[in-house]
């Protein structure tokens, strides 16, 4: 198990809510992932957010890259952030980029309406671990928790 | 409402609206988000796409009465109005904003404009048959009526 920045403690009061100990091999040791939606786009905010609502996963949002790097430096931890390229103030590569500088080595799915492979490529290059069209489906967002789950 | 409870009325406005082409797969899966505790979650993406979207078509609008046209604003602008149409599956205007960005990048000012109008037609037009759609889904919703699919 990784613990990032602000994390360990968090996950240990997780892992006792739960009434589980962190590190079993026990499946139903499930703690609630904790996910960040980063969009400038009110609309895939809340269709995201509703797709996530259909899982046990706690979910918060930022309307640009820079209010993503700002909770993240403020102390917060995210196990999965779905990252909009075009946003203003900060895009999704510098808020990308700045998130891994800042040690943050959890998942980062780039969520894009940008269709080419270079575009996709070029963002990928900012430290994402994959990059997908918007809106995602249900089907998607249940992939990229099922590999948090494989990974913690 | 389940999709298979809804009154035949209901089933027939909402495919027609696939039929011809204003809606796609998207919209579909928008539907199966909705819940009991959300049961209005379509019309409230589709109420916020055209609350949101209503000031980028004046924008859009206002740009093209400029000249000479600036081609990168203009594609600019229509790469978020493309992107919000996508989220909810507004076929249609999708494909009109889709046409756009290529007149755009020819440097076509007559097929921006042409297009310009075309898409505004489709927005409008979706938007009528969307919101009555949805009253008819809410009086269903209340009036609790249901035919069985045949």
């Amino acid at each position: 198990m990784v613990f990032e920045k602000g994390a360990s403690s968090l996950k240990s009061v997780k892992a006792i809510e739960t009434g589980k100990v962190a590190g079993t091999n026990n499946l139903a040791t499930e703690r609630k992932f904790s996910v960040l939606v980063v969009d400038d786009d009110a609309i895939i905010r809340k269709i995201h957010s509703k797709l996530l609502s259909k899982f046990p996963v706690e979910i918060q949002v930022a309307v640009n890259g820079k209010e993503a790097v700002d909770l993240y430096r403020s102390g917060a931890f995210f196990d999965l952030v779905l990252m909009d390229m075009e946003m203003p103030i900060m895009n999704g590569f510098e808020a990308t980029k700045e998130l891994r500088a800042l040690g943050l080595k959890s998942l980062i799915v780039g969520v894009t309406a940008r269709s080419s492979d270079s575009e996709k490529k070029a963002f990928m290059e900012a430290g994402l671990n994959d990059c997908h069209a918007k809106p995602l489906t249900s089907e998607m967002v249940k992939s990229l928790l099922q590999e948090l789950n494989k990974n913690n | 409402m389940e999709r298979n409870h809804l009154p035949r009325h209901l089933v027939l406005q909402r495919q027609s609206l696939f039929d011809q082409g204003l809606l796609d797969e998207q919209f579909i899966q928008l539907e199966e988000l909705q819940d009991d505790a959300n049961p209005n979650f379509v019309e409230e993406v589709v109420t916020s796409y055209y609350q949101n979207t209503s000031t980028l078509i004046v924008i859009i609008e206002q740009a093209l009465g400029t000249s000479p046209l600036d081609f990168n604003k203009l594609d600019g602008y229509m790469y978020q109005l493309k992107g919000s149409s996508s989220s909810f599956g507004a076929k249609k205007v999708k494909a009109d904003c889709t046409l756009f960005r290529e007149y755009c990048k020819a440097g076509n000012v007559e097929g921006c404009m042409r297009t310009f109008q075309q898409l505004k037609k489709e927005y409008a037009s979706l938007k009528r048959k969307l919101e009555a759609y949805f009253q008819l889904a809410r009086q269903a919703r209340v009036t609790g009526t249901a035919s069985r699919p045949k």
